[in-house]
């Protein structure tokens, strides 16, 4: 199953960050992962909060260009030998991550992954039965 | 019957509408006697341009006078006028009436200098309103109609001169002027406006909110036609806005120093613009050589008042490049037709030795279903290169793909270089953050030191 993340185009511009965040700082919202790659002309926020349509309204209303994307959220031991057995799960089935980030949480590291094949990326994580979570459980860690 | 007949605007009043024309009579005239016509009232407009200082000055220098004129052609011994004249001539060197005959003035800004002066008397306004409304009747706009103008009133000739016209045509006229779009919107609703008047960029602007506010400008509002005017937009622009906002849209020229809206207007067909030719004389020419250009080629347009009272203008340069377009139109009427304005003659840009006009790279920007509406074309010296940076906004987020971007962007740099031969450098900007101005967007900025 995917998990909602929200991505947002960012000009690359002093403040712009700040700016943004300032727009969903007053909601009581909880911040489960964000994420920004160092780009030249733009970057794109990457967001997985408590409330995700709430922050997608609040940007619109705002005029901020955002959409969801759909992401599998994995949680994995926290040791780089089940990282890359993990990963190669995906290699072998023919997947390609297109990106990937992570965070730690007592003792596990949750996997962030967006393939370019969804349904055969969901096919590897039935057939070897990988911690998959879904947004509630992420929201419950 | 005698082109006589037309001679004088007080006859307006009287002149016969058809279920197709405004005035049937001067918009289908044969070509010969459009041309008689023309030939008797650029002879008045000699003489009565003889009554200004500047032209007094100019044509006593240079021994012209009415009988100079035998025929069309002998426009060619006249000087030309430009906005630099009119600029040294502020504010009433031009005035061809006493001052007690003048009932208004409008004036374009300039950015550097004096601004330009036109002065109407009310003979002129008169013409002017009927003029704007013979336009919207031609798109089929009728005293049914709700006409709501987004234009900026005051000294932007795009206010008052749709207002005249519209209430002239007998629509219910609703001077909404510029901005505050919720409340423009509210208007649309309340009243049910059917035809509006916007500036293109402002037109993107107002289907973006009616979005935003969850509406469908088909099934939520009754607008049918829009009436698009002051910027010079492309074909793929005007597609745009006639999807975003389920009407159709057409392209309107005027500009000040011509009176203001309505100098040339598209008819239904929206294949070229019918330039008034009872009150306008049209020159096209090679804004290097100024010498006329072939029939059909691009030029920039040169035009003379005819009926004119307050100010005459005599070969008056546009600076707007535009074409004649050859044949008649099917829509029955004998004026001819230029093209979309393609540019400016002073508005072209040239880097690195390329000609190029902006409404180039709009055309091909349009193209991008990802892209927004607004865009900004930086010129620079890097170093001792001309470099060209093309900002654009894009849409709505399409994808949070960074591979997918740099391949739009990618694919945006080729087809600009097919288009104006060298490489932009092409940048992706969040949603509103490029100038939207009430009035004309900026489009260019040159910041280079030495041009």
């Amino acid at each position: 199953m995917t998990i909602n993340q929200i991505s947002i185009f960012l000009e690359n511009k002093f403040g712009r960050l700040n700016e943004i965040l300032s727009i969903l700082s007053k909601e009581n919202i909880r911040v489960l992962t964000a994420t920004v790659a160092d780009t030249s002309d733009y970057g794109i926020l990457r967001l997985i909060t408590s409330n995700q349509h709430k922050v997608i309204q609040l940007l619109k209303e705002h005029g901020v260009s955002a959409n969801l994307n759909s992401v599998l959220a994995v949680s994995v031991e926290s040791s780089m030998e089940k990282f890359a057995e993990t990963i190669e799960l995906f290699t072998k089935a023919g997947i390609s991550i297109e990106y990937m980030y992570s965070f730690s949480f007592s003792g596990k590291t949750i996997l962030i992954l967006r393939t370019n094949n969804i349904d055969a990326a969901n096919d590897v994580i039935r057939r070897y039965n990988l911690n998959n979570l879904s947004e509630t459980e992420l929201n419950n860690l | 019957m005698g082109p006589t007949l037309y001679l004088l605007t007080r006859d307006i009043k009287n002149r016969k509408m058809t279920e197709k024309y405004w005035e049937e009579e001067i918009e289908t005239m044969s070509r010969p006697d459009l041309e008689k016509l023309q030939l008797e009232r650029l002879k008045n407009t000699v003489k009565q341009a003889m009554n200004s200082p500047f032209y007094k000055k100019l044509f006593a220098e240079k021994g012209l006078s009415p009988d100079s004129i035998n025929s069309l052609d002998d426009i060619k011994k006249f000087p030309f006028t430009t906005k630099e004249d009119l600029r040294s001539n502020y504010p009433f060197g031009f005035a061809a009436v006493p001052m007690e005959k003048v009932v208004r003035l409008h004036s374009s800004s300039g950015t550097t200098g004096n601004p330009t002066v036109v002065l109407h008397s009310q003979k002129d306004l008169d013409t002017w309103a009927n003029q704007v409304a013979r336009c919207m009747y031609m798109v089929g706009v009728r005293n049914t109609d709700v006409f709501q103008n987004t234009s900026g009133y005051g000294m932007f000739t795009g206010g008052l001169g749709y207002q005249y016209g519209a209430e002239r045509l007998g629509c219910l006229t609703v001077p909404a002027a510029a901005g505050n779009s919720k409340r423009q919107i509210k208007f649309i609703r309340d009243f049910g406006t059917t035809v509006l008047h916007t500036i293109p960029s402002y037109a993107t602007r107002l289907a973006e909110v009616i979005q935003e506010e969850g509406l469908d400008p088909r099934k939520d509002t009754k607008l049918k036609i829009m009436c698009v005017g002051a910027e010079p937009h492309s074909e793929e622009q005007r597609k745009r806005i006639e999807e975003l906002l389920g009407l159709k849209a057409y392209n309107c020229f005027g500009m000040s120093e011509m009176n203001g809206p309505g100098v040339a207007f598209e008819c239904q067909e929206q294949n070229g613009l019918h330039i008034w030719e009872d009150l306008v004389l049209v020159e096209i020419i090679n804004p290097e050589t100024l010498e006329p250009v072939k029939e059909g080629e691009v030029g920039e347009m040169v035009l003379t008042t005819l009926c004119r009272e307050a100010m005459p203008l005599i070969r008056y340069r546009t600076r707007d490049l535009t074409s004649i377009l050859p044949g008649q139109c099917p829509c029955g009427r004998t004026h001819r037709r230029i093209s979309r304005i393609k540019g400016r003659s002073d508005d072209m840009m040239i880097v690195k030795g390329v000609n190029i006009f902006p409404i180039q790279i709009e055309r091909i920007l349009m193209n991008f279903k990802e892209l927004g509406m607004n865009y900004l074309i930086t010129i620079d010296t890097i170093g001792n290169n001309d470099e060209m940076l093309v900002e654009v906004e894009l849409g709505d987020l399409h994808t949070d793909d960074y591979t997918k971007l740099q391949a739009l962007t990618k694919e945006i740099t080729r087809q600009l270089k097919d288009e104006i031969l060298l490489t932009p450098k092409v940048k992706l900007v969040e949603k509103g953050t490029l100038p939207v101005s009430e009035g004309k967007a900026v489009r260019v900025k040159d910041l280079r030191k030495n041009h």
